[in-house]
């Protein structure tokens, strides 16, 4: 049991880490909320198995909150702001898909070589999961940085969230108050992101970041 | 829970954000606002006389007490600045009186947050505090609808946020290390538990868990790279929450530094955080000094003097001992005080002059002559200058690490000498000359600014011997 329980949370928490890159080399918007949506949904199987084998049913309630939230809501609102924004198919990167996924593969060996070597006394399971969950948020960082649109920024920081969650919920016994804080926080963020979408909408009619930094430069 | 002082700081902000939430007219609520300020300054205060005893969530010592106490009483002067400002807005028409209900009522919850980060005894429920406050401060600052707050405030959001994610992977790796020790649960993350066990913690995990704390909570606390929020956030928000941030919010976060500091200094086999944060440090401050000399407005030009005496102050803090933390505790207070009076004057001046451009500011001395001169005093103590107390806390920061590390202290002195002639070739520029721009007559409040610098200037001579002791307890728990 205790084997196929640690293959199966392996698993899932590698699928997370694939998910990741997936959302890495998307060109259109609509594509890159599709692999969202599953990056949210192999979340919560993850947490839901952890909450399996630690015995902790606490956790089978961020894992509600990570399927409900934001496997379904959160991209399919976001599916409509960018529709009705009209630019489901634009996407802009920074640098062209095979160089992000190069740097990808390499902040992954990163989280692997620092993880897996600071981490040497903790139980295996605990482990493998802090290293991938450091491969999710690094990941997350990059898309933040190689996306210029506002939306896919989102989706960016949404993912490194969800790297979180993994190693909050990886990490054996850890309260409560944490993981519903991380799942509230996201909440918040949301609202908050959405706000700032629509007035970004109302002023400047692109979500396009450059756009920003093209008027912030003419103000310097 | 019982009712005390602890929980008074965090009761009354919540109570009167919740009123602010649903009171109409401004005048009103500005004032609430102020009382509610001053009461919970009053509490905060009362923490000296009366010490509650520590929770398992809330905890008070002597650390947190100097920092709760500076924070509302610049929180309370701020509300005082805040009414007078608001007032303006409210007749040039540029807020909207239910903007302004929620500002109220923002500016409460921002309060009620920075508050529980400090006195909070569970290093989860000091992060939420921290992101509480971020998010407040993200929808402060995009308040005017600008295209220019919008971008400061997105720029904020995403900075802040990567941040404050930064942090909590920091927090979870806290708990890994404590779990094997103190056992699963939520007493692996109360802050009086881990300080006693920390000794025994898996060094490695509280390495890595320190970068983690250091890069997250150091974003929010403006070191450089990681200040690309800062200038913006200041520039384009309500001057009142520049004065906040500065003054305040870049404190909170370095106080959540400083805590995980101690626990790794209490561990021997881990690495010495000392290094890292003089490295910060030091960048900040050579940074910000050279920024300095290339910036057209003037909220973003004492928005990177800022960044540069944060840099000061995690150095004074790197460097460690009874006397460095001596200095850089006095410099940021010294630093909280001036910078929030500088805002205080900066908010009426762009009010007055319809614009915060340098180039389109001058002769203020000449024009209005009480708020000119208050920017020169301000100016002059921000710049280090003697009498006032900025120059003690330099003086005390540099005297007490030259021995230690000659070079490094070499190159702040540099820095804080090439700040020093920006600030006042800007100040040149902004304060003598020959007037321009609108000569309205001031509509200010003026004692909150010059309380602040009367502060700084008697502490600059004078330092009662209570505060001193004081400080000195909190140097040597700092280590």
């Amino acid at each position: 049991m205790q084997g196929i329980g640690f293959d199966i949370a392996h698993m899932l928490a590698g699928s997370l880490v694939l998910m990741s890159f997936i959302q890495l080399y998307q060109q259109r918007l609509s594509a890159l909320l599709n692999v969202f949506a599953l990056h949210a949904l192999v979340l919560a199987l993850s947490v839901a198995w952890q909450a399996y084998v630690q015995n902790a049913p606490h956790l089978y309630i961020t894992a509600l909150i990570a399927l409900v939230f934001k496997a379904i809501v959160i991209p399919l609102a976001l599916r409509r702001i960018v529709i009705r924004l009209g630019i489901h198919r634009e996407i802009e990167n920074v640098f062209g898909v095979g160089l992000a996924m190069l740097l990808g593969i390499g902040l992954v060996a990163l989280s692997m070589v620092v993880m897996l070597r600071v981490t040497s006394g903790a139980d295996p399971l605990a482990r493998e999961d802090l290293a991938f969950a450091l491969s999710v948020v690094l990941l997350g960082l990059l898309m933040m940085v190689t996306r210029r649109n506002a939306v896919s920024q989102v989706v960016g920081f949404m993912s490194l969230e969800n790297g979180l969650v993994l190693a909050a919920t990886g990490a054996k016994g850890m309260p409560l108050v944490v993981e519903i804080s991380v799942a509230f926080s996201v909440l918040i963020a949301f609202i908050v992101i959405g706000i700032f979408l629509f007035r970004i909408r109302e002023r400047f009619d692109t979500v396009d970041m450059r756009a920003m930094d093209r008027f912030r430069e003419e103000q310097r | 829970m019982t009712i005390d002082a602890l929980t008074g700081v965090l009761l009354i902000p919540a109570l009167t954000a919740g009123l602010l939430a649903v009171l109409p007219g401004y005048r009103l609520t500005s004032r609430l606002n102020m009382l509610a300020a001053f009461l919970t300054f009053l509490t905060a205060v009362s923490l000296f006389f009366f010490e509650p005893v520590s929770g398992r969530y809330l905890l008070v010592d002597d650390l947190n007490k100097v920092f709760i106490v500076l924070t509302t009483f610049v929180a309370f002067t701020t509300s005082g600045f805040s009414a007078s400002y608001i007032g303006h807005e409210i007749e040039t028409g540029r807020l909207k009186p239910n903007h302004v209900r929620f500002y109220h009522a923002m500016y409460q919850v921002l309060m009620f947050a920075m508050n529980l980060a400090l006195i909070a005894n569970n290093i989860g429920l000091m992060w939420v505090a921290i992101e509480l406050a971020t998010l407040t401060t993200v929808l402060m600052v995009g308040i005017y609808r600008t295209h220019e707050a919008l971008e400061a405030a997105w720029k904020y959001f995403i900075l802040g946020s990567v941040g404050i994610a930064l942090a909590l992977f920091g927090t979870i790796l806290i708990y890994m290390a404590a779990r094997p020790v103190i056992g699963e649960g939520p007493d692996a993350m109360v802050w009086t538990i881990l300080i006693t066990k920390a000794a025994n913690f898996d060094p490695d995990l509280l390495n890595v868990a320190f970068v983690f704390l250091l890069l997250g909570y150091g974003t929010k606390v403006g070191l450089a790279p990681l200040h690309a929020w800062l200038p913006d956030a200041h520039a384009e928000g309500p001057t009142p929450i520049s004065a906040v941030l500065s003054g305040l919010l870049l404190n909170v976060a370095l106080y959540a530094l400083l805590r995980f500091k101690m626990l790794l200094a209490l561990n021997p086999v881990a690495i010495a955080p000392g290094p890292l944060m003089v490295t910060m440090g030091l960048m900040s401050a050579v940074f910000a000094a050279f920024m300095l000399y290339s910036r057209r407005d003037i909220k973003r030009m004492f928005a990177y003097s800022s960044i540069e005496h944060m840099g000061i102050i995690v150095f004074a803090f790197g460097m460690g001992g009874p006397l460095a933390n001596f200095a850089g505790l006095l410099h940021m207070t010294m630093h909280s005080l001036t910078k929030s009076a500088i805002f205080f004057a900066v908010g009426h001046i762009a009010q007055i002059k319809g614009t915060q451009k340098i180039a389109d500011l001058g002769g203020l001395t000449i024009s209005h002559p009480v708020l000119g001169w208050g920017l020169v005093a301000g100016v002059v103590a921000i710049a280090g200058l003697p009498p006032m107390g900025i120059f003690m806390s330099e003086f005390l920061v540099v005297s007490s690490t030259f021995a230690r590390a000659p070079w490094l202290v070499l190159i702040l002195v540099i820095a804080i000498l090439v700040a020093l002639g920006g600030l006042f070739a800007k100040l040149n520029t902004i304060a003598f000359g020959e007037p321009r721009g609108s000569n309205a007559p001031a509509q200010a409040s003026y004692v909150p600014m010059f309380a602040h610098l009367a502060i700084v200037f008697a502490a600059g001579i004078y330092m009662p011997p209570a505060l001193v002791t004081g400080f000195q307890n909190v140097s040597r728990l700092l280590g």
